[in-house]
């Protein structure tokens, strides 16, 4: 006998939070070692920001934006406009992983490395665990868009595009807080 | 289907279960084997053994143990028992067999997810494994991976290098599999419960998996950020932990301002909640078994129930009380201690209500009740020496003796693995459709009882008279010499202990073909799991002997009684 699909539904939200309730855990480790290692140390040095951080912030916001137009759209039963919205919030996410990429760069060139300061090794850490989450993702919205492709998505059928955007916006979210943490703490 | 599908590569929530299980018992052996080899090196220093010169040729030449090799065995010994026995078998071996059968639910929420948390756990032990095997050896530093001398490399002693590395990674490996093991146990107890199965109605066995998955969910997620911080201090070049000025073997490093007590802060954020992840889930198997073998309700579920939900809160507010002697403020000592003390109250309740359960009933002594009798016994006489530990005054003096080896090993140790041996007395039927042998199994219990507190009560008294833990070698020592005796005691105390612990392995596979045929409810329970294809669920699940009812028991998927 399988589940009936209401109760998968709210599994897969329960899973979701579960899920959640861990990663949040992880980044108030995370928080909390950066707050213990700065107080009183005597070496800790500002990380030059670099500008194109609010850019990226940006693109994640768009991104998000587009990911909820698209949810919207699926539960009115409209898939083409869900299809084109969905892909472009998912070409948003790789554009914020590429240009998260660029950001490390840039702060490469700036001197600041993993074994420089303990500040700069803080931030690559905080942003790539960030963007490993956001990868996985972005992976999980490409399945669903080929999933989308061979119309297995509709109005009844939108548990997996829900979890992944509230995952998405959940992102988003962290994301800002990292940029708040960072710049308060760090810059 | 393939036997591939079905047997290893299997998202079948009762084939997982066994895997974890043979899993854990396999690691129980190897642990086993390390603890004995280190009590014969600590009673008989000198002695020269082939066989540790042709396992370890580079840290036992000439037969003869180094103390590096004593350190490495240690370390693996407290890693392998602690992760891969204490934490595998009770959790995700029993919870993944029986959530499912207990709440009426066709498998795991999330199977596929359930087979790759196995499977990482799996890839964990191999990885740690394979330390022994790389230059240098296992690791040195102890179950705890302290740094400075966990982070800084192999200038720190041999089994520091690559060593210690794996130990990182296996221990973050490890942490993915349980999260996701988590998950899995929290969604499925909240979602896929059969009608009728409130929450009220659930077993206390359900409840303590559900507690310790919670629990593992929040803890696992913290001990992963201490774990990646010292991998980047051993490999990236990054100073999180290492202060400056660190002189190791004559080298200055050129690190600096890094806090090691930063990671003892992670690490027992972690490491308080885990040991309740480890007790936990015995809690909930020893009331059912002592309900079902007293023919009698539990005393006092809804108590139980909250009291393990304090325990688990409690769990992560106390975290400190292993850091007393590292230099922690003494007024948060003091917050500490009073926190730490508090959980005395829930572990209290859990205790008093064990006895009121079985208080006038009609006990049933098979092997599985003993078991659960012994573990009451050994919570009991482990948590009271937690109380002298818990006051800073007195762990100033006890930190870092054998008064605390004493403590935990009787509490969480032992404890642990008496929950899981009434377990498998308990449910072995339910597997394989026979009883294990009850003749073998009073040997091996009454030999296992008197022979663990023959081992871990005397080293209270070597606690007490100064005696250190992680030393390789206490011959060296004046005020150690009068303790030799005591040594040699607990020495061939525990080669006794361990030797029958072998009788129950024979015991565990030959019972599988030869064992005496049990019924479908051989010990007229009233569990779910011991129903036929149960529908619906009227009852709560301890209904022993309930006045006015014709038989003794009423099982939860019954209408009328
Ligand atoms: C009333 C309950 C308890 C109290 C007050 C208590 C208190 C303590 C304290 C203060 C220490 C630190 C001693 C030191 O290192 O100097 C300690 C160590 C330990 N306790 Fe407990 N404890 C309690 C229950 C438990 C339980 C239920 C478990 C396991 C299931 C447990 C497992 C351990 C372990 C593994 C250690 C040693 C860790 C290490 O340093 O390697 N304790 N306990
Ligand atoms: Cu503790």
């Amino acid at each position: 006998m399988q589940p009936a699909s209401g109760v998968k539904r709210r599994a897969s939200y329960t899973g979701l939070y579960a899920f959640l309730a861990s990663v949040i855990m992880f980044f108030a480790g995370f928080s909390s070692a950066l707050v213990v290692r700065r107080a009183g140390a005597k070496d800790w040095k500002p990380v030059p920001m670099p500008d194109l951080i609010w850019m990226n912030t940006a693109v994640l916001a768009a991104s998000s934006v587009m990911a909820e137009k698209a949810r919207r759209d699926l539960r009115k039963g409209d898939r083409t406009r869900f299809n084109a919205a969905w892909a472009l919030a998912t070409l948003l996410g790789c554009l914020f992983l590429y240009l998260q990429v660029q950001l490390w760069y840039r702060l490469r060139d700036a001197g600041v490395y993993m074994e420089s300061n303990v500040s700069g090794a803080f931030f690559y850490l905080g942003t790539i665990a960030h963007a490993i989450h956001l990868a996985g993702g972005a992976a999980a919205m490409m399945y669903l868009s080929y999933r989308a492709v061979r119309l297995e998505l509709g109005p009844g059928r939108r548990t997996g595009v829900d979890v992944a955007t509230f995952y998405w916006h959940f992102l988003g979210v962290l994301w800002v807080y990292l940029v708040g943490l960072f710049w308060f703490l760090a810059a | 289907m393939s036997f591939l599908r079905r047997y290893v590569f299997s998202t079948d929530h009762k084939v997982i279960g066994i895997q974890y299980y043979l899993l854990a018992l396999f690691a129980v052996f190897v642990g086993i084997a390390f603890s004995v080899i280190m009590r014969f090196h600590l009673s008989y220093p000198e002695a020269k053994v082939r066989l540790f010169e042709w396992l370890w040729p580079a840290t036992a030449s000439g037969g003869v143990m180094t103390p590096e090799l004593y350190l490495s065995l240690m370390t693996m010994h407290g890693t392998i028992m602690v992760f891969f026995v204490l934490t595998t078998a009770p959790q995700s071996g029993f919870g993944n067999y029986f959530i499912p059968l207990q709440i009426g639910a066709e498998d795991m929420a999330f199977p596929v997810l359930n087979m790759l948390s196995f499977w990482t756990t799996l890839v964990a032990f191999l990885v740690l494994c394979a330390a022994f095997f790389v230059e240098g050896g296992a690791p040195l530093s102890g179950w705890t991976a302290y740094p400075p001398l966990s982070a800084v490399g192999s200038i720190a002693g041999p089994g520091q290098g690559l060593g210690q590395t794996l130990w990182v990674v296996s221990i973050a490996l490890f942490c993915a599999g349980s999260l996701m093991g988590a998950i899995n146990f929290i969604t499925t107890i909240l979602d896929l419960r059969v009608a009728g199965m409130s929450l009220m109605r659930m077993p206390l066995t359900v409840w303590s998996w559900f507690v310790a998955a919670l629990i593992s969910l929040f803890a696992f997620a913290v001990l992963i950020v201490g774990g990646v911080l010292l991998l980047l201090d051993r490999e990236a070049g990054t100073s999180f932990f290492l202060p400056a000025g660190l002189l190791i073997n004559d080298r200055l490093l050129p690190n600096d301002g890094g806090s090691p007590l930063l990671f003892q802060h992670l690490f027992w954020f972690f490491g308080h909640p885990e040991v309740y992840i480890v007790i936990v889930p015995g809690m909930g198997v020893v009331s059912t078994v002592l309900s079902v073998f007293s023919r009698k309700p539990v005393f006092g579920y809804k108590a139980m129930v909250i009291a393990m939900f304090s325990i688990g809160l409690l769990g992560f507010i106390v975290w400190g009380h292993h850091m007393f002697s590292s230099g922690l403020n003494p007024y948060s000592a003091i917050a500490f201690s009073v926190l730490t003390l508090a959980i005395g109250t829930p572990s209290a309740i859990k205790t008093f209500n064990w006895i009121a359960t079985i208080w006038g009933g009609q006990l049933r002594l098979n092997v599985a009740m003993l078991w659960a009798l012994g573990f009451v016994s050994l919570f009991v006489s482990g948590g009271i020496t937690g109380l002298y530990l818990g006051q800073p005054a007195l762990d100033s003096y006890f930190h870092d003796t054998y008064f605390v080896v004493g403590h935990f090993h009787l509490i969480m140790g032992v404890a642990a693995i008496f929950a899981i041996f009434a377990a498998t007395y308990y449910w072995y039927p339910k597997v394989t459709g026979r009883y294990l042998s009850e003749t073998i199994g009073r040997i091996h219990f009454y030999v296992t009882f008197l022979g663990v507190y023959g081992i871990f009560i005397p080293m209270h008294y070597a606690g007490l008279a100064g005696n250190p833990r992680r030393y390789a070698d206490f011959a060296q020592y004046d005020f150690l010499k009068d303790l030799t005796v005591l040594h040699k005691f607990i020495t061939h105390t525990a080669f006794t202990t361990a030797a029958v612990q072998l009788l129950f392995l024979f015991s565990l596979f030959w019972c599988v073909r030869r064992g005496r045929l049990a019924g479908e409810n051989p010990w007229q329970a009233t569990t779910l799991e011991w129903a036929h294809h149960p529908a619906a669920v009227h009852r709560g699940p301890y209904e022993y002997s309930v006045p006015g009812s014709r038989k003794d028991f009423v099982m939860q998927n019954e209408t009328a009684s």
